[in-house]
Formats: structure tokens, sequence, C-alpha cells
């Protein structure tokens, strides 16, 4: 039933490439830009709570993994290249250890979710703790509570003095979420993907069929990780400054507030959630009557009590029930466009 | 001699806090299975119940034993008739709602009190052992979190309704064919946990500068002295309450309290990570 992996990747690309050509004539690059960001943020945690079952607290630990390792190494380095990758890298192998602590001890959801929770809260504290001058990595302070500023943003690999900023750099962040996108497109229709959506289904029947589920999970755990890493750097070159406040549960909640609204179990909701929310967040930001959080909190219990499966299912359900007794050509055409961009 | 007294009674006050910080959530999380994620929030609003009541005129032990307590069981018992009354027996979409409703409770906060920090200065004096000063409030607490542990193990094993209460979250269907409804029971039984956090949040108060966002600092610290401690509700609590705080105070007087508290976080992990069961899991079973 599934259309093919090429058609699914072309559309996407079709899709992405109009609303990366469309959108920066409606909102300016810069709020789009951090947007984009959320939306990656949204994404990583998508996969591992919605396709591999795995209720993580504390996604936000490794967003502030990323940016943090980012800016030590820039500063430390003086380029843009290298940062990069050790900011994929390193949130990565952090959740890998983590991971698998949780999943060969097998724990699972509340205890889970309480570690994750916790483990963010030791960043956190640690993080806002380093204000004093001995708190020093390579050439970089790590400056508590005021985070590090002034550190080397993007640049062109090999040239530190040719800086991607503004409007390039809100290119460069869209092409790195649809490049994200596709390979977790690609990811959840590998025999990796199926089974770690067979594990959420039932994990105990996985096991009995022979694959390693500690092992699986531990992994897609570490990937989810990484991307929230990559989302994390590309945070941090964006704000040009990082702060613990990127640790903070605070985070962790809107991100998972952004999936619940998105709607779990989709690769769109999760980026579509980010992007409405932030948004919707940066236009409440402008008036002061009512409280932000209040609205944020007030979206999340109404959303769990009555649209607990969020827009996009929510959506795409209303859509199948009205067309799906109309078999004509376009219709159906319709459908299987919907079901490749929703999917 | 004097420092080791101070320290002694530093290790009991932190035990006292971590039972005072989880009695609250061990009522509605180890009775009633409900993830409460915004038992920080009701302890916040016992404090700003507290403070508000103090600066209107009330007697201060009248404002933290009786007022802050009514008011936030109240608003406890509205939460749950509005929200948590749909979710029961779905665990993870409680937890979100509840998170929700702390974020909520948050901005609510926010707009009524301001983003400020406000307090009031503690109602008993300090006296000093030797060279060292002692905080006399300190006292109060171990007093109260040992009296409300006393309560709750007489109103749970010695009481009608303790044991009714006990009965339902058992077997609901059972209590409800003897004629008790589940409902009203689970709604009390919600009643005093919200309650207890009240209580909790109005005897710290005078302790620490109250911000709206105070709630998030007790959370975590709550969550896991009750899930360290495992199904056994007080023995549970005492126990895990008992080695976190001793393990949080070692640290502090040895190196620093930042590391005090990332110790007891730590200690957490690891402890959770050996007894998933929590601690009463493995000790102590079958007791209450």
């Amino acid at each position: 039933m599934q259309p093919s992996l090429a058609k699914d990747m072309l559309t996407t690309v079709i899709v992405a490439a109009l609303l990366i050509w469309l959108l920066p004539l409606l909102v300016g690059t810069y709020t789009l830009t951090v947007l984009v960001i959320y939306g990656m943020l949204g994404l990583s945690l998508g996969l591992i709570w919605g396709f591999g079952g795995i209720l993580c607290f504390g996604q936000a630990a490794y967003f502030g993994l990323g940016a943090y390792t980012y800016a030590i190494a820039a500063v430390n380095f003086g380029e843009s290249t290298l940062p990069m990758l050790l900011a994929v890298l390193v949130p990565a192998a952090f959740a890998l250890l983590l991971g698998a602590m949780m999943f060969y001890g097998r724990l699972t959801d509340v205890y889970l979710g309480v570690i994750t929770l916790v483990v963010t809260l030791i960043l956190f504290k640690f993080i806002n703790s380093t204000a004093g001058p001995q708190y020093v990595i390579g050439k970089a302070r790590l400056g508590g509570f005021n985070g590090i500023p002034g550190y080397q943003t993007l640049n062109v690999p090999g040239d530190p003095n040719a800086y991607i900023w503004g409007d390039a750099y809100f290119y460069f962040c869209a092409l790195a979420l649809v490049l994200v996108y596709l390979l977790v497109t690609w990811l959840l229709r590998s025999s990796f993907g199926r089974i770690a959506i067979g594990i959420r289904e039932n994990e105990t029947r996985i096991a009995l069929m022979g694959y390693d589920v500690a092992a699986r999970k531990t992994l897609l755990f570490a990937l989810g990780a990484a991307i929230a890493g990559l989302a994390g750097a590309l945070f941090a070159n964006w704000s040009e400054i990082v702060t613990p406040g990127l640790f903070s549960l605070s985070q962790s909640a809107e991100i998972i507030i952004w999936c619940i609204v998105g709607g779990l179990g989709t690769r769109l909701g999760p980026i579509l959630g980010a992007a409405v929310l932030a948004y919707l967040k940066f236009l409440l930001g402008q008036q002061s009557s009512i409280d932000n959080t209040l609205i944020m909190g007030l979206i999340l219990v109404l959303f769990v009590l009555f649209l607990p499966k969020g827009v996009v299912p929510a959506l795409s359900g209303m859509w199948k029930a009205s067309f799906a007794r109309r078999p004509s050509g376009r219709s159906r055409q319709a459908r299987r466009r919907r079901r490749t961009e929703h999917g | 001699m004097d420092l080791s007294f101070v320290i002694l009674i530093e290790m009991f006050y932190a035990v006292a806090t971590l039972i005072l910080i989880g009695s609250g959530l061990a009522v509605v999380f180890g009775m009633m299975k409900v993830i409460n994620l915004a038992h920080g929030e009701f302890m916040m609003m016992g404090g700003y119940a507290t403070i508000t009541a103090v600066n209107a005129g009330v007697n201060v032990f009248v404002a933290i034993l009786v007022i802050a307590p009514l008011i936030v069981g109240l608003i406890g018992l509205i939460v749950e008739r509005l929200v948590i009354r749909h979710l029961y027996g779905r665990l993870v979409d409680t937890m979100l709602a509840t998170w929700g409703l702390s974020l909520f409770l948050v901005g609510l906060a926010t707009m009524i009190f301001g983003n400020t920090t406000t307090g009031i200065s503690t109602p008993i004096p300090g006296f000093a052992v030797g060279a060292y000063q002692v905080n006399g409030y300190n006292f109060f607490i171990i007093v109260v979190s040992a009296l409300l542990v006393l309560a709750m193990l007489a109103v749970l094993r010695g009481s009608r309704a303790g044991l009714i209460a006990r009965g339902t979250m058992q077997r609901a269907d059972m209590a409800a064919a003897l004629g008790y409804s589940p409902d009203r029971i689970y709604m009390a039984t919600f009643f005093c946990g919200s309650a207890l956090s009240g209580l909790a949040g109005a005897v710290l108060a005078p302790l620490v500068g109250l911000v709206p966002t105070s709630g998030g600092a007790y959370i975590a610290k709550a969550f896991i002295t009750v899930i360290a401690g495992g199904p056994a509700l007080i023995a549970g609590l005492v126990s895990s309450a008992t080695s976190f705080g001793v393990i949080n105070q070692f640290f502090t007087f040895a190196v620093s309290p930042v590391i005090g508290e990332v110790a007891l976080l730590v200690a957490a992990v690891v402890l959770l990570r050996l007894m998933p069961q929590g601690i009463t899991g493995r000790f102590f079973k079958g007791k209450l």
C-alpha cells in the first residue's frame, strides 16, 4: 500500500523546495531559521517516541549538549566544521551510554521518564554552577548561568572568515532539516525502522522473534540524540550564545508538547507542531496581558483530553473518512499524495 | 562535638524535608498511580497561600498548618474533577496532562503574583550551638514531618477510611461491589494528597524565596524519593528519604551544596538501575 521510497522522497523534496521558496516571503528568515531548528528538535523526539515508543523527558539534554559542545569546540578550534561533527557525536555517545544503562536494565515508561528527567536536571545544575574560573575546557570558560558567548559561528569549511549567516544560514538549516527528514524516512523503511516500530507495538513478541531489543532501542535512542545535538549546534549558531536554559525542564516540556500537538507516529507532525507552536509563542511574546506559559500549559491539557492523537493524524483521519468511499482517480491520487507527505 | 551535632541536625533536617516533599506525591502516585507532575506547583501554591494569609494578618502557624493545606486541597479537588478524573489508568496521558497543568499554574501564578521573589521571615528564632548558629525552624520541620508520618500511618492502618481507600486502590470493582463509590474515594484521596503537597509547600515557604517557578525545584526530588521508595507507601518514603538525605548532606559537607544535590540525583539513578522496583520492592516487603 505504501508508495515507493523514491516517490516518497521525490514528493518530500518538491514540497520542501516549494516551502523553502515561499515561506521567506511571509515570515522573516531570522524567525524562520529558529522554527526550522525547533522542527528538527521536534523530529528527533518524534522519531524515538512516536516510532520507537521511548518517552524521553530529557530530549533538551541532547539539544543543550549539542549546543555546548559546538560552542566549546568552536572557541578552541576557531572554525566550525569539526565542532559541527562533534556536536552530533558527543550527544549521541552520551545517549548511547545512558540508553545502554537504561535499556539493558529493562527499565520502562515511568522509570525511563524519571531517569531522563533527572539526568537533564543534573546537567542543568552542573552547568549552572560552573561560573568560577576553574571550570575551563581548553580555552573555553563554561561561564555558569551566563553561558558562553562570542564563539566562531558557522563558516565555509576550510575558510574561517567566510561566515554563513542571515538568509544563507536559513537555507543551510532548511537543507539540513530536509536531509534529516529524508534520512528518517529512509530509516523507517529499512528493516531497522520496521523492527523499531514492532518493538513499540509489542516488545515481547519482537524479543521472542530473536531480535536484540535492548541494543536496537539503545541505537534508536542515540540516533534521536544525534539529531537533537545537530539541532542544538544549529541553534548555537543562530543565537550566538549558549546558556544553561537550553537544558531546562521547560525546554524539555516544550518538545513533548510539540510532539503531542503535532501528532505522534508521524514524521511531519512533530515538525509542524514545533514550528506552529514556536511561532505562536513568538507572537504571544509580543503581548503582555496573558502569560505565555499559561497558554502552552492549557494547550497541552486540552490536547491530552480532547485530541490525544494530535493534529496531523486527526486531519488525515478526517480526510480518509470523507474521501475513502469515492475511489475516483482524483481523490485516490490526492490520498496518495497526502500519505506521502504525512505518512 | 559541636560540629557533629550540627551535622546530625542537618541530616535529620534533610531527611525531614524529603519526607515532606514526597508525602503528597506518595499518596497521589504511590496509592492512586497518578503521576502528578504538577506536584511541585501544588507546593508552590501552598507557599503562596501561606504568604498571602500571613500578609493579611493571620497567625503564621494557622496559615501553614490549616489554611494552605485546605486551599491547595480544594484546588486539587477542582483539578481532579476537571482533568484527572478522565485519565485514570492512562499513565502517560496523566503525566502529560499534569505537566500541562503545571505550566498552566506557573503562568497563572506569574499573572497574579508577578515574576518576583516573595517570602516571609522564619517564625522561630535560631540559637547557638558552640561556635555555630542553628536555625530553630529546622526543628519545626523535623517535628512536623515526624508527626506527618505517624498521622499517615495511623489513618491508613488504623482508621476505617484508610482501609476503604487502600482497598479501593487495590480492587476498585470489589470496593464498588461492596457499596463504596470508587469515584468518590478517588476524589477524596486526591484531595488528601493535594492537601499534603500544600502543607509541604507551606512549611518550606519561610525558608525559600518563593517565585512562580519554585515548583520545578521540588518535583524531581519528590519523584525520585517516591519512586525509589517503591510499593510500600510509608516504609518506602521514609527509607528512601533517609538514604537520599544522608547522601545529600554527606556530600554537601564534604564538598559543596551543588555537589550534594548532584550526588543525590546520581544516587537516585544508580538506585533505580539496581532496584527498579524501589527499595521496598526488595526489603520490607508487605509493609505499609
